[in-house]
């Protein structure tokens, strides 16, 4: 039965839910877990890769860490081709804010431009929604990390989890969090979240991609730092 | 032939313009308001034809009052600044707007003055002025301007400037409004040139006249 409301994402159920939202949703679920965390210097994102094959060619660019303006840096969950044209988008929204008003966009409008696009395929047309969810971490006066959904929904967040096994990273970040963070404890709780959400015995370099946002007060530019386990 | 100047201060930032609107020789209205208040904290002096100048501050504010609505936060001074040159600058190749503006605002930075032209010139400045007016007060602007004036020497200072375009300028405006502008908000003045001049000519006249007596007491 359920297929007659499955089949077009715009047509809601009798119960009231809109199930091709719900299905993008567990694609995200699917994936390698991304975490997420405010520190006080910075955010720290760090996502789980999936490493399928030693025949496969190591590529240099990340995989799951895009960089979508000098200082916005996003983690993605999800399909991965879904996620490259949102990655486009999202620069290009950057890129025209930047012509427009001449300083770097808001992190919280970029979320929300995103979002917006994302929404409209839960609306119009019959097409399919974008099977990614986001972890954006950016500077603005301060730090900033926002979660989004495929639904559009977004919010901000001290520290997020997005991927397999959300839940069980939540509530990990959840005890282990405080305010004041530094850089170091803050690597420590990210390891201890992906150990425990990985299910693998051991953590290793190439399983996992980190960068670090920070800010340098000397000459005023946001820094990217690709962080090692 | 508008009379358009401003400058900022401490905490603020001071637009004046004359409120003359002329078509060739003809004065059609002499209470005309060239300040368009863009938002709370940012106010913009325009010098052109009346219906560009119009359209053109409707346009700026009309959009930067939907950026506000859209995102929940205000764009900066510099953002607005950055945003109307680029408007200018496309309708550079398609119109133009016949515009020349300046943009005065208050936020996290300070005050701030943008000068811009129709040619879509833009430039953050402490002093600027549009027209031939706005040239006497230049030269004024390098002798007499300092940073961080208060709000009675930025009056001070609209004054001479005032009272130089009237000496000067063949077609000088009597009618004047200023706004100021700080973070709190837009203060209107409404400036009556010869009331305000003639007052400060008979303040000048005591001031010299007890000087001259003093010195005859000196002397005696």
């Amino acid at each position: 039965m359920a297929r007659r409301y499955d089949s077009r994402t715009t047509t809601f159920s009798p119960e009231g839910r809109l199930f091709q939202v719900e299905y993008a949703l567990e694609s995200v679920n699917h994936a390698g877990t991304c975490v997420g965390l405010r520190t006080n210097t910075g955010v720290l994102l760090a996502s789980e890769k999936k490493t399928m094959s030693k025949l496969l060619e190591q590529s240099s660019t990340p995989e799951k860490l895009w960089k979508i303006d000098k200082h916005i840096v996003i983690a993605v969950a999800g399909l991965n081709a879904d996620a490259m044209i949102l990655v486009n988008f999202a620069r290009l929204v950057a890129g025209q804010y930047k012509a427009r008003y001449g300083l770097p966009i808001p992190v919280e409008n970029l979320v929300q431009e995103l979002g917006d696009h994302m929404q409209g395929y839960t609306q119009f047309g019959g097409l399919r929604p974008y099977g990614v969810a986001f972890l954006f971490a950016g500077w603005q006066g301060g730090f900033q990390l926002y979660q989004s959904e495929p639904s559009g929904n977004f919010s901000a967040w001290k520290a997020a989890a997005i991927g397999a096994s959300h839940q069980a990273a939540r509530s990990i970040l959840k005890t282990e969090y405080s305010e004041g963070l530094d850089i170091s404890e803050a690597k420590g709780i990210v390891s201890k979240v992906l150990q425990k959400t990985m299910d693998c015995m051991s953590l290793t370099e190439d399983k996992v991609e980190m960068v670090y946002l920070s800010y340098n007060e000397l000459n005023g530019e946001v820094e990217l730092e690709r962080i090692l386990l | 032939m508008d009379v358009v100047f401003g400058f900022v201060g401490y905490d603020f930032a001071v637009l004046v313009a004359d409120r003359a609107a002329t078509q060739q020789i003809i004065v059609q209205k002499s209470d005309e308001d060239k300040i368009a208040v863009v938002d709370g904290t940012k106010i913009m002096a325009t010098s052109g034809p009346r219906g560009d100048c119009v359209a053109f501050a409707e346009y700026v504010a009309a959009n930067v009052r939907l950026y506000r609505l859209k995102y929940q936060h205000e764009l900066d001074v510099k953002a607005t600044a950055h945003y109307a040159r680029n408007e200018l600058a496309t309708a550079l190749r398609k119109g133009p707007y016949q515009v020349n503006a300046l943009l005065a605002g208050v936020d996290a930075n300070g005050p701030e003055l943008y000068f811009m032209d129709y040619l879509a010139t833009c430039h953050r400045v402490n002093t600027g002025g549009h027209g031939y007016g706005g040239m006497f007060c230049l030269s004024l602007f390098d002798k007499h301007w300092v940073p961080n004036m208060s709000r009675a020497q930025a009056m001070e200072l609209v004054d001479l400037c005032v009272a130089e375009v009237c000496e000067r300028l063949v077609t000088a405006p009597t009618e004047y409004l200023v706004k100021i502008v700080d973070k709190k908000g837009v203060e209107v003045i409404e400036y009556d040139a010869t009331e305000r001049l003639a007052k400060r000519r008979e303040v000048q006249m005591q001031a010299r006249e007890a000087a001259r007596q003093a010195a005859a007491r000196v002397g005696a």
